[in-house]
């Protein structure tokens, strides 16, 4: 018995752990604020393309010297912009241009990678490697989550009557052209923080996941900011712990684990779950039948 | 003399394809009135709407509110618009006071803190449309007409000096229908403008001071609703095809049978 919490106490004794923990569940906090919005305002295609696109931009930036964090947010506003442009300038629909776009700059990224120098772990930008963050890394990541953060609260009431119904928000004089362009520029921030936590490939789960869950919970958006938080907190956390164990792939056990809370949200939630769902259907049924 | 509530002069709009969606436009709205916006379907009353708005800009004309820009009126939190149907998810996690709250939006501090005399003029325009009993529903819970209430509400909460409502009586029971017109001259009489589109030509007489009659995507004729609403100006209007015909006047012939 002593044995074995010894066995699991042990990844607290390191202090690589600790700092892993506390990284991943700053990133899996800010992620899961922005993932209200994100999922209601339906951009989890435009959160995938900027987390991809950001790769070309990583690679740039350890060429030039420059901290990551830099290149991975040019890389991603450069991508908006171009979506932005190829698409009020054809008939192709948005969907389609973001595709376009995002893989685009991808396969920029991975030949990029290839060419220079095999210093760039390849593996680390797509996966992530909140294990083996460096100190320059970690105080990279805390300042673009810690802006993300802020902007977010600033700006939440408006940012969320602009998700809801743009139209009144213009109406009563809002600016939307601003608050469209500052939910993507956050949204491209917040990428950039996650980077080193779940990587390119997977940092979409975290932008989407959390809101996705929340929502079956509850029907009201204080709400589901703190659900969203709660799982992706508890997700990173959970998810950096086992990775311990598993001895790596820390990104994919954190999202392995938010989609396990998604499954059970799913399944057992109150009132939007399946099993709710259902037992009300059954009992409107019966009260049909009845009367 | 003042400036007009609104000013809507020569305007001239066109959709993507070039095709002119209002041609020539021009109405004036004097304040503390009521204007009833009348015309068939396609005849131009919602895109009027959305110009005034500054939706769709104008390619010749201009449209002024208590004689500001439109864009400077709604940064005041002038105008209040109602559209036709609500585009927004049904589905969405707020509660219809969260809704109302949304009209006062614009005129809270930067973070967007309700303080209490907002929370109190929610309180009140949920009470006017007898909303109070759904206050914490989340917007989806909702009949047809208790939804029109509740957006109804949103515009009473911002207090604006102009209002314009797209269709109010569309899809609502006779009752609400009733409610609406009642609510409408206690805004006028308040000192409101507002600038109404209905196709209940019945009742117009009984609450709008002045009719536009809308055709062929332009202004056909304004003015106060006794001289505006001949059963001429109707069969210009409706082509002859007056769906309601004017109770009080001779009613436009039918068409020959051919």
């Amino acid at each position: 018995m002593d044995a074995l919490l010894t066995a699991l106490l042990a990844p607290l004794g390191y202090d690589f752990m600790l700092r892993a923990l506390l990284v991943s569940s700053l990133v899996g906090a800010v992620c899961a604020v922005l993932s209200c919005f994100i999922t209601l305002k339906g951009w989890s295609l435009m959160g995938d393309a900027i987390s991809h696109a950001v790769l070309p931009g990583v690679v740039l930036a350890y060429l030039m010297n420059l901290p990551f964090v830099v290149g991975a947010f040019a890389s991603g506003l450069i991508s908006v912009s171009a979506i932005g442009f190829i698409q009020s300038r054809s008939r192709v629909k948005e969907d389609t241009v973001i595709g376009v776009v995002f893989t685009a700059l991808f396969s920029l990224g991975l030949v990029m990678i290839s060419r220079v120098s095999s210093d760039v772990h390849l593996s680390h930008i797509l996966f992530g490697d909140v294990l083996g963050i460096s100190q320059d890394e970690l105080w990279q990541t805390v300042i673009a989550g810690a802006a993300a953060l802020a902007a977010i609260l600033i700006l939440r009431r408006d940012l969320l009557l602009y998700v809801f119904d743009p139209t009144h928000a213009r109406s009563i004089g809002l600016n939307t052209g601003f608050l469209y362009a500052a939910l993507l520029v956050i949204l491209a921030l917040t990428i950039v923080s996650a980077l080193q936590t779940v990587g390119v490939i997977l940092v979409v789960a975290m932008l989407i996941t959390p809101g996705a869950t929340a929502y079956l919970l509850t029907d009201r958006f204080s709400r589901m900011m703190g659900l969203a938080v709660a799982t992706g907190v508890l997700s990173s956390l959970l998810g950096t712990y086992a990775s311990y164990f598993l001895d790596g792939a820390t990104g994919a056990c954190i999202v392995l684990t938010q989609s396990v809370l998604f499954g059970l949200a799913f399944l057992f939630a109150p009132k939007h779950g399946q099993l709710a769902r259902r037992r009300q259907q059954r009992l409107e049924r019966e009260a049909e039948l009845q009367g | 003399m003042s400036a007009p509530a609104l000013d809507v002069q020569g305007v001239s709009v066109a959709y993507g394809g070039g095709r002119l969606a209002l041609r020539n436009a021009t109405l004036t709205l004097q304040p503390g009135r009521i204007c009833g916006l009348v015309g068939m379907n396609g005849a131009g009353k919602s895109t009027l709407f959305k110009t005034i708005m500054g939706f769709l800009p104008p390619l010749r004309g201009q449209v002024q509110v208590f004689g500001q820009p439109v864009r400077q009126a709604q940064k005041a939190g002038m105008i209040a618009y109602v559209p036709q149907t609500e585009d927004v998810d049904w589905d969405f996690p707020v509660s219809v006071r969260d809704v109302v709250t949304m009209g006062r939006q614009g005129r809270m501090g930067l973070l967007r803190r309700p303080s209490a005399a907002d929370r109190e003029a929610v309180q009140a325009a949920l009470a006017r449309v007898t909303m109070t009993d759904f206050a914490e529903r989340q917007i989806g819970e909702l009949s047809g007409g208790q939804r029109k209430r509740a957006f109804l509400a949103r515009a009473l909460a911002q207090d604006a000096r102009l209002l314009l409502l797209d269709e109010p009586f569309g899809g609502v029971d006779v009752g609400t229908s009733e409610d609406i017109t009642g609510l409408l001259r206690d805004l006028a009489r308040g000192g409101r403008s507002v600038l109404v589109s209905t196709h209940d030509l019945g009742a117009l007489e009984t609450f709008c001071d002045d009719v536009a009659l809308i055709e062929g995507r332009t202004v056909l004729t304004a003015g106060p609703t006794a001289q505006t609403l001949t059963a001429e100006n109707l069969a210009l209007t409706f082509g002859g095809r007056s769906p309601l015909h004017h109770p009080a006047r001779t009613p436009a012939r039918p068409t020959e049978v051919r």
